[in-house]
């Protein structure tokens, strides 16, 4: 074996001919002839009767065997009494070991670490994927599952020795589950329960934070040099506000149990732990991805997609079901809470509409979406950026119907009187095209008008188009009437200032009391108002442009007006 | 060239130097210390109970031939003096001031780590790299 994995040649065994030297065990016990191409095939994983632990420990067989740097399980740690005479020189020339804070003693001359500066879990060549099934579940068959479990139903009470002992038991726990995810860097099941527990232990409300001192007194417990517990903090601490939450907690407990398990803390928090991660794995896809550009990741891309995978499959074991549906049920309250404040501000706004003017409606519809923002807390904020893009698109559809517009018809029918002429407010989003050309209609009326009509003077421009409007206004009435009905009559205040002219328009039209709404209507008719608002304010820009235009228009009538007048006489005479 | 020092009372030590490019850094850590004084006499001179953003950056202390120097103060008196090459006139107040405020921003982070004790000197690796970034913005 050692001749054919290339050892012979090389001198000594490096990783690549470890794993081959590994898989021609395994090949080798299995039956298969002890050929290159052996490796190749499906094989079992070797065993190696020289070791004792109690009970059987099983290898995996690295899958990857090119290129990559592997990192020992700590398990392996327990294995130092495997000699590997047979296989002469291990890999001290490869690289330094790293020689774990509470390591067992001896040599980790036999399973050295290669430092996490070489890629954090990108090294994990699979030597934990080929455990065999019982490794899949989640207490491996390690002798250590009784004082392990013992240990850890002690250790929410105990002090800092027993946090020593737990820790490399669950620095087994954590070898074993690695296979789970080759990264050292993903927390799992035992450990979150662990740290959750922990947290308990300090801070009954698991919703709430732990204060930097108490954390620091808990941390320093754990022996590590202060400027390392400084950095954990400093990785872990992702808001900076001086406090942990669990998730960050947990963050920094693993951080702090990978360093005392040997492993070199990174520069920047891997994804795997960072708290919105930690905290909803399922509930907000689209941020997380966003956090995860913009931090730097140690872990290459596959590694990347590979986690992803596993999120799926982590987010399907129970706590992190139980964090989730918590964080379900939080959000649940705050939607509803947000409704429930959204519907307290309606009742207000409308005492608001029916007093006010047209120019300060427009104020309290604008303080409208804003004060919502206000009622709200941050959280919900929060809540709502990851609500609102995924719902606005169900939406529109309920505000096409008649019966929400007739209802937001109800609302602002009551700022009637008030609500000055102008360019009629586009119906729902289903009739765009119809309100754009009726507009069109008018503005053609409104040219030709004053071509009709023939003002005064230029001095009096301002007035006629004045004039004009409101000459337009009888002939659009019946259209703007028919629209209406359909329309949401949103006032336009920032249309062209120079339009004036209150309408007795409305006046006709039946002063529908307001009856209560369900909570779905009057989302929709946030919805409609924010759409009206934004075509009010394209509108507005059309009117003002066309403005623009008729004064032009104006101005080179009355130039050729003059012109003709003084052609005349010459004519004449 | 930049140099940027935080200084804390009482003794007004350093808990931080960094500068770029490194030569001749005794020279501006010379000069950082006999800025020092200026920055102690217009804090004094100062004196009103309000200091608010404005009155925390205190602006171009020293002209010499070669360089600037610009101060900037928090509310607990901790002094941030920055060196800068007068031949850099690219600079304006404006970005001055946005670096004061980052090295503002990080101190506070840095400040909310209980691990960290007051007095000690800065070895937080997000500080350097966020001073860094500063700096080869600058140069």
């Amino acid at each position: 074996i050692t001749e054919v994995c290339g050892a012979k040649r090389v001198g000594y065994f490096g990783p690549a001919q470890f794993y081959i030297a590994l898989k021609l065990i395994a090949a080798a016990q299995s039956g298969f002839p002890v050929r290159i191409e052996s490796i190749k095939n499906e094989l079992p994983l070797p065993r190696f009767m020289a070791l004792k632990n109690d009970g059987e420990v099983r290898y995996g067989t690295p899958a990857e065997l090119h290129g990559v740097k592997f990192q020992v399980p700590h398990a392996t740690l327990e294995k130092n009494s495997y000699k590997r005479t047979d296989e002469g020189d291990k890999q001290e020339p490869k690289s330094p070991p790293m020689s774990p804070i509470c390591s067992p003693p001896a040599s980790p001359s036999t399973y050295q670490r290669i430092p996490l500066s070489y890629g954090y879990g990108k090294s994990r060549s699979g030597l934990e994927q080929q455990h065999g099934a019982p490794y899949e579940v989640r207490h491996p068959t390690h002798q250590q599952d009784g004082p392990s479990s013992g240990n850890y139903g002690a250790k929410p009470t105990l002090a800092c020795s027993t946090l020593n002992r737990s820790l490399s038991v669950e620095r087994e726990q954590q070898d074993s589950n690695t296979h789970y995810s080759d990264d050292p860097w993903r927390i799992t099941e035992e450990q979150r329960d662990y740290y959750i527990n922990q947290f308990r232990s300090l801070q009954p409300d698991l919703n709430s934070f732990i204060s930097g001192s108490v954390a620091k007194n808990f941390f320093t417990k754990s022996k590590l040099p202060i400027p390392e517990l400084s950095h954990i903090w400093e990785l872990s601490d992702v808001d900076c506000d001086g406090a942990l939450t669990l998730p960050e907690f947990c963050a920094a407990f693993h951080l702090v149990v990978a360093r005392k398990n040997g492993y070199q803390l990174p520069e920047t928090l891997p994804e795997t732990l960072l708290p919105e991660y930690l905290q909803a794995a399922s509930l907000k896809p689209m941020r997380d991805c966003a956090l995860f550009d913009s931090y730097s990741e140690p872990l290459p891309g596959g590694q990347q997609t590979r986690d992803f995978s596993r999120t799926e499959k982590a987010s399907a074991e129970e706590v992190p079901d139980n964090s989730a549906l918590l964080q379900d049920a939080k959000k649940d309250d705050k939607k509803a809470l947000k409704v429930s404040t959204a519907l307290k501000m309606i009742p207000k706004e409308f005492q608001h509409l029916t007093v006010k003017t047209a120019a300060q409606e427009s104020n309290a519809l604008k303080a409208r979406p804003r004060s919502r923002s206000y009622s709200s807390t941050s959280i919900e904020d929060a809540m709502k950026k990851g609500e609102e893009p995924p719902t606005p698109p169900p939406r529109p559809q309920k505000s096409h119907s008649r019966a929400s517009s007739l209802d937001l018809n109800k609302i602002f029918q009551q700022n009637a009187q008030a609500v000055r002429s102008g360019w009629l407010p586009p119906p729902p989003p289903a009739l765009p095209p119809r309100p754009s050309v009726s507009q069109t209609e008018q503005v053609s009326e409104v040219e030709l008008h004053p071509q009709m009509n023939r003002p005064p003077s230029q001095a009096e421009e301002n007035s006629s188009a004045k004039k004009e409007v409101v000459l337009a206004q009888p002939p659009s009435k019946p259209t703007r009437r028919k629209l209406r009905t359909e329309a949401q009559g949103l006032e336009t205040p920032e249309l062209s200032p120079t339009i004036n002219v209150t309408s007795s328009l409305p006046a006709a039209k039946p002063h529908l009391p307001v009856q209560k709404q369900s909570s779905k209507q009057k989302r929709a008719i946030q919805t409609a108002i924010r759409k009206n608002k934004e075509a009010n304010a394209v509108l507005a820009r059309l009117n003002s442009e066309l403005q623009q235009q008729l004064k032009e228009v104006h101005k080179e009538r009355i130039a050729l007006e003059t012109q003709l007048e003084q052609l005349r006489p010459v004519t004449v005479l | 060239v930049l140099v940027s020092v935080i200084c804390s009372p009482p003794q007004n030590y350093p808990l931080y130097i960094r500068s770029v490019p490194t030569e001749n850094e005794l020279k501006f850590h010379y000069t950082v210390h006999t800025s020092l004084d200026v920055v102690d006499e217009k804090i004094s001179a100062m004196g009103k109970a309000l200091v608010d953003q404005r009155e925390l950056y205190l602006g171009l202390l020293y002209p010499t031939e070669d360089y600037k120097v610009y101060g900037y103060v928090t509310n607990s008196k901790v002094k941030f003096v920055m060196v800068v090459d007068s031949s850099n006139t690219a600079l304006r107040d404006n970005e001055i001031r946005s670096m004061f405020r980052k090295l503002h921003n990080s101190y506070t982070d840095i400040m909310c780590n209980p691990f960290y004790n007051p007095g000690d000197r800065i070895h937080s690796r997000a500080f350097d790299n966020m001073v860094n970034s500063m700096m080869m913005q600058v140069c």
